[in-house]
C-alpha cells in the first residue's frame, strides 16, 4: 500500500519556532549541556521524529516542546507565545490545552482504571463528570480499546498501556501530540501496531506529532526526521537516510512513502 | 475523579495507611485515656474534698488556740473531802473541741455580710467527756494518786490510771458533738450527712433537746430513733440517724447551736464558720476578706485542703499530670512524625505519577489537594479507631482501677507546703489524719472526642502538608525523565 501525503508548510503556519535555545543542568558541581543552541522550525500536521544517540538531549528537547520546561537561553515561540517567559501556571495550563503526551513507560496512575486514567487528562479542564467519562470512552473506544475500560494499568498488556496513554493523549484532541520513545518498552509486533495507530490518527485528525526514536524504522515513517547530537542538530547519518526524506532545516515539500 | 483516586490510592497502600492511621489512633486513645483518667482523678478529688468539707461549703473559717487555751480538759477525782472516799463518782464535762479558739457568733453575720459571700453559718464543735469510778479509799501516796487522776482524763488515753493498788478503776468515755445552725443545714458540718430513719431538724428547733446521731455511734452505743441520750446531764431526744460520707469530719452526735453553745457555756461563740461563695471564681476574694476582717483566723479554701491530699489519690493525680500527660504527647509527636514520614515517603515513590499529572496540565495545587485528602482520610481512620480504643481504655481503667485512699490532716504527713497553722485547721475539722477510699471512674465528654478527632485531623492535616510540599516541588519533566 502506499500513500502519498503532500503538505505545503508555509513561514505563517509554523506551529513551533526554536531559535538558539539551550537547556543547562547543575548537578552538584557538574553542569551539563543538554541542549547547545537549537534552532528548529516545526509546522502544523508535521510527523517529526527527532533521533540521537543516548546523552544527545532528544528528550530534553521534546520537555521544551512540550512546556513541561523552560529553556536556560534561547526563545521558544508556540503559536506566536514565547514559553520560555511564561510561569508555572501559565505553562500547566498551555500544557492542558495544547499537547498530548506519550511516554515510554506509558506513566499511567497505576490505581487507576484505563477509563479513570483517560479521565485524568480532562481533569484541568473542569467539564462535567458525565461528559468526562463519555469523551474518554469514546477516546478509549478510538484505540480499540471500551473492552478493557475497566481494568487498572496491571491488568492490561503493554500495548495496550500504551494504547490507553494515547487515549489519554488524543482525548482533549490537542495541536501536538509528543511521544518519547513510545516503542521503547515494547516487542515489535507491538511497536508496530502502536506506530501504526499513531500513524493513522495522525493521517485522520491532522495533528502534529513529534516522536522521539531511536528506531530507525520508526523513524523511517516520518515526514522529517532531525538527528540531535551533543544538544545540537546534525545532518542525519548518510547510511541511515531514506531515499525522499527531510534534511535538517525546514522542509518546503514532502511526500512520505508508506 | 477525587475522591475516586484517594480511594483507589489508599486500597493500594493499605498496609502503610493503616499502619499511619494506627499510630495516630494510638495518639489519640492516649490522649483520651489519660484525660479522662485525669478527669476521674479530680472527680475523686472532689468526693473526697465533699466528704471531709462539706458539699456547698468554699471557705472556712477558725481560730487556732494560743498555747494554754483549749486542749485536753483536767478535772480532779480527789474525793471533796475524805468522807466521800470509797463512794461512787461521775464527772461530765463538755468542752470546745481542743486546739481551737472560739470565735464570737457575730463574725458570722460579719462574713455573711462581704462581698461575694453568698451565706455563712456557724458551728460549735464540742468534746464531751464522761467518767465514772470510785474514790481511792485512802489518800496513801500522794503524789501518785494526783498523778493517776490527772492523766486519766485525757481525750484520747481512755486508759484506767496506774494509781494506787486501793484504787477502783475509772470508767472514761467520750464522744464528740457539733451544734448546727439549724436555719440553713444546706451549710455546714451536716451539708454532707444523709438522715436515714427518723428526721433531720426543723427550723423551729433552735434551742430544742434534740440529737441526731450518726449510724456509727448509733450501732456503738445502741440507739435508736426516739431513744434518749444524755449529753452534759441533758436529755436529749434521737430524731434521727444521720449517715455522713465515707471518711468524712463527722461528730458523734449533733444538736442545735444554741444548746451546744449552753452545755458548753459557750455562749454566742462558734469556733468554725462554713462560708458559701457566690461563684467558683469569687473564693480568692473572699478568703482575702475575709482575713482582713478577721486577721488571726485561720482561713481555708477547698483548694487548700486539696493541696494537702496525700496517698494513693494524690499519686493517681501526679501520675495523670506527669507521667500521662507526657506519654500522651510523646505518643502524639511519635505518630505525627510516623504519618509524615510515610507521607513523604509514598509520594517520594510516586515522582512519575505526580510528574505525568503536571505534564497533563494538573496545578500543583490540585496534586497536593490530592496528597492531603489522602492524609485526612488516613487521619479520620485513625481518630475514629483512636477513639474507639481509647473508650475501651478508659473503661478498662473504671473497670480495674483499684479504691483509691486519700490521707489527709496528719501534721507529720502534711506536705513541707501546707500553710501554717493547717493542723490547727484539720483538727478543727475533726481530721486526725483521715482516709477515705474512692472508686475511680473516668469519665468521657463529647468535647473529649471531638478534641481527639481533632488531634487525628490535625496529625493528617500535617502529614499531608509536608507530602504535599514535597509534591508540589517536583518538576513535570521529571516523568520523562525518570526510568522507573
Amino acid at each position: 500500500m502506499t500513500v502519498t501525503t503532500l503538505r505545503t508548510l508555509e513561514e505563517d503556519s509554523m506551529l513551533y519556532d526554536l531559535s538558539g535555545v539551550t537547556k543547562r543542568y547543575t548537578q552538584g558541581r557538574k553542569t551539563i549541556d543538554a541542549l547547545a543552541g537549537v534552532d528548529l522550525r516545526i509546522a502544523e500536521g508535521e510527523f517529526l521524529v527527532i533521533q540521537g544517540s543516548t546523552g544527545s538531549g532528544k528528550t530534553t528537547l521534546l520537555q521544551m516542546l512540550g512546556a513541561l520546561d523552560r529553556p536556560t537561553t534561547g526563545s521558544l515561540i508556540y503559536e506566536g507565545r514565547d514559553v520560555a517567559k511564561l510561569g508555572e501556571g501559565d505553562l500547566a495550563e498551555l500544557r492542558s490545552h495544547s499537547y498530548g503526551f506519550v511516554f515510554q513507560s506509558f506513566n499511567l496512575i497505576p490505581t487507576l482504571t484505563a477509563q479513570e486514567n483517560v479521565e485524568t487528562a480532562l481533569v484541568p479542564w473542569h467539564v462535567r463528570p458525565d461528559e468526562r467519562r463519555r469523551r474518554a470512552a469514546e477516546a478509549l473506544d478510538g484505540v480499540g480499546l471500551a473492552d478493557r475500560a475497566r481494568h487498572i494499568p496491571s491488568e492490561l498488556s503493554g500495548g495496550e498501556q500504551q494504547r490507553v496513554a494515547i487515549a489519554r493523549a488524543l482525548v482533549r484532541e490537542p495541536k501536538a501530540i509528543l511521544a518519547d520513545e513510545p516503542t521503547g518498552n515494547l516487542d515489535e509486533r507491538t511497536r508496530d501496531d502502536i506506530i501504526g495507530l499513531l500513524e493513522q490518527l495522525w493521517r485522520e485528525r491532522g495533528q502534529t506529532l513529534i516522536v522521539v526514536s531511536h528506531d530507525s524504522w520508526v523513524a523511517s515513517r516520518a515526514s522529517r526526521r532531525i538527528w540531535l547530537d551533543a544538544g545540537r542538530l546534525e545532518a542525519p547519518p548518510v547510511d541511515d537516510r531514506p531515499g525522499l526524506a527531510a534534511s535538517a532545516a525546514p522542509v518546503r515539500e514532502l511526500a512520505l512513502q508508506m | 475523579m477525587y475522591f475516586t483516586y484517594i480511594y483507589r490510592e489508599l486500597r493500594r497502600r493499605h498496609r502503610q495507611a493503616l499502619l499511619t492511621a494506627l499510630g495516630l489512633a494510638v495518639g489519640v486513645a492516649l490522649v483520651i485515656a489519660v484525660t479522662a483518667y485525669a478527669g476521674g482523678v479530680s472527680n475523686a478529688q472532689d468526693e473526697v474534698l465533699h466528704s471531709l468539707y462539706g458539699v456547698g461549703t468554699d471557705i472556712t473559717v477558725s481560730q487556732t488556740a494560743k498555747l494554754g487555751e483549749g486542749g485536753p480538759q483536767r478535772f480532779g477525782v480527789q474525793p471533796p473531802d475524805d468522807s466521800q472516799r470509797g463512794k461512787k463518782f461521775t464527772r461530765d464535762a463538755i468542752t470546745a473541741s481542743p486546739g481551737q479558739q472560739s470565735l464570737a457568733a457575730t463574725k458570722v453575720q460579719t462574713i455573711a455580710g462581704l462581698d461575694g459571700v453568698s451565706a455563712a453559718v456557724g458551728s460549735l464543735s464540742l468534746s464531751s467527756i464522761h467518767v465514772e469510778g470510785t474514790f481511792a479509799e485512802m489518800n496513801g501516796g500522794d503524789a501518785g494518786g494526783a498523778d493517776g487522776g490527772g492523766s486519766a482524763a485525757q481525750p484520747a488515753a481512755g486508759a484506767t490510771p496506774q494509781a494506787a493498788p486501793s484504787m477502783a478503776p475509772i470508767k472514761v468515755s467520750s464522744f464528740s458533738i457539733s451544734g448546727v445552725d439549724v436555719s440553713d443545714l444546706e451549710l455546714g458540718p451536716l451539708s454532707s450527712g444523709e438522715v436515714t430513719t427518723g428526721r433531720s431538724f426543723t427550723s423551729a428547733e433552735t434551742n430544742a433537746n434534740v440529737v441526731l446521731v450518726t449510724k456509727a455511734y448509733a450501732r456503738q452505743s445502741s440507739l435508736t430513733v426516739g431513744d434518749v441520750k444524755k449529753i452534759g446531764g441533758v436529755e436529749f431526744e434521737i430524731v434521727g440517724i444521720v449517715t455522713l460520707p465515707s471518711g468524712s469530719t463527722s461528730s458523734d452526735l449533733y444538736i442545735p447551736l444554741a444548746r451546744a453553745q449552753k452545755l458548753s457555756d459557750n455562749k454566742n461563740k462558734v469556733n468554725q464558720i462554713y462560708v458559701r461563695a457566690d461563684s467558683a471564681a469569687a473564693i480568692a476574694a473572699v478568703k482575702k476578706e475575709i482575713k482582713a476582717t478577721l486577721p488571726k483566723a485561720t482561713v481555708t479554701t477547698a483548694q487548700d485542703l486539696a493541696d494537702q491530699v496525700s496517698g494513693s489519690l494524690a499519686s493517681a493525680s501526679s501520675l495523670a499530670d506527669r507521667l500521662g500527660k507526657w506519654l500522651a504527647i510523646a505518643a502524639l509527636v511519635a505518630a505525627f512524625l510516623v504519618a509524615s514520614l510515610l507521607t513523604v515517603s509514598a509520594v517520594s515513590r510516586r515522582v512519575r505519577e505526580f510528574g505525568t499529572l503536571k505534564a497533563l496540565g494538573w496545578k500543583s495545587r490540585r496534586i497536593v489537594g490530592q496528597v492531603l485528602g489522602e492524609s485526612v482520610v488516613t487521619g479520620l481512620a485513625g481518630g475514629v479507631i483512636g477513639v474507639a480504643l481509647g473508650i475501651a481504655g478508659a473503661r478498662l481503667i473504671t473497670a480495674l482501677s483499684p479504691d483509691l485512699q486519700a490521707t489527709m490532716g496528719a501534721a507529720a504527713q502534711m506536705p513541707a507546703g501546707a500553710p501554717p497553722g493547717s493542723e490547727g485547721v484539720m483538727r478543727a475539722l475533726g481530721v486526725a489524719a483521715q482516709t477515705v477510699t474512692v472508686q475511680l471512674a473516668a469519665p468521657i465528654s463529647l468535647n473529649l472526642i471531638l478534641l481527639a478527632v481533632g488531634l487525628a485531623l490535625t496529625g493528617g492535616l500535617l502529614a499531608g502538608a509536608l507530602g504535599g510540599w514535597r509534591a508540589s516541588r517536583l518538576r513535570p519533566a521529571d516523568a520523562l525523565r525518570r526510568l522507573d
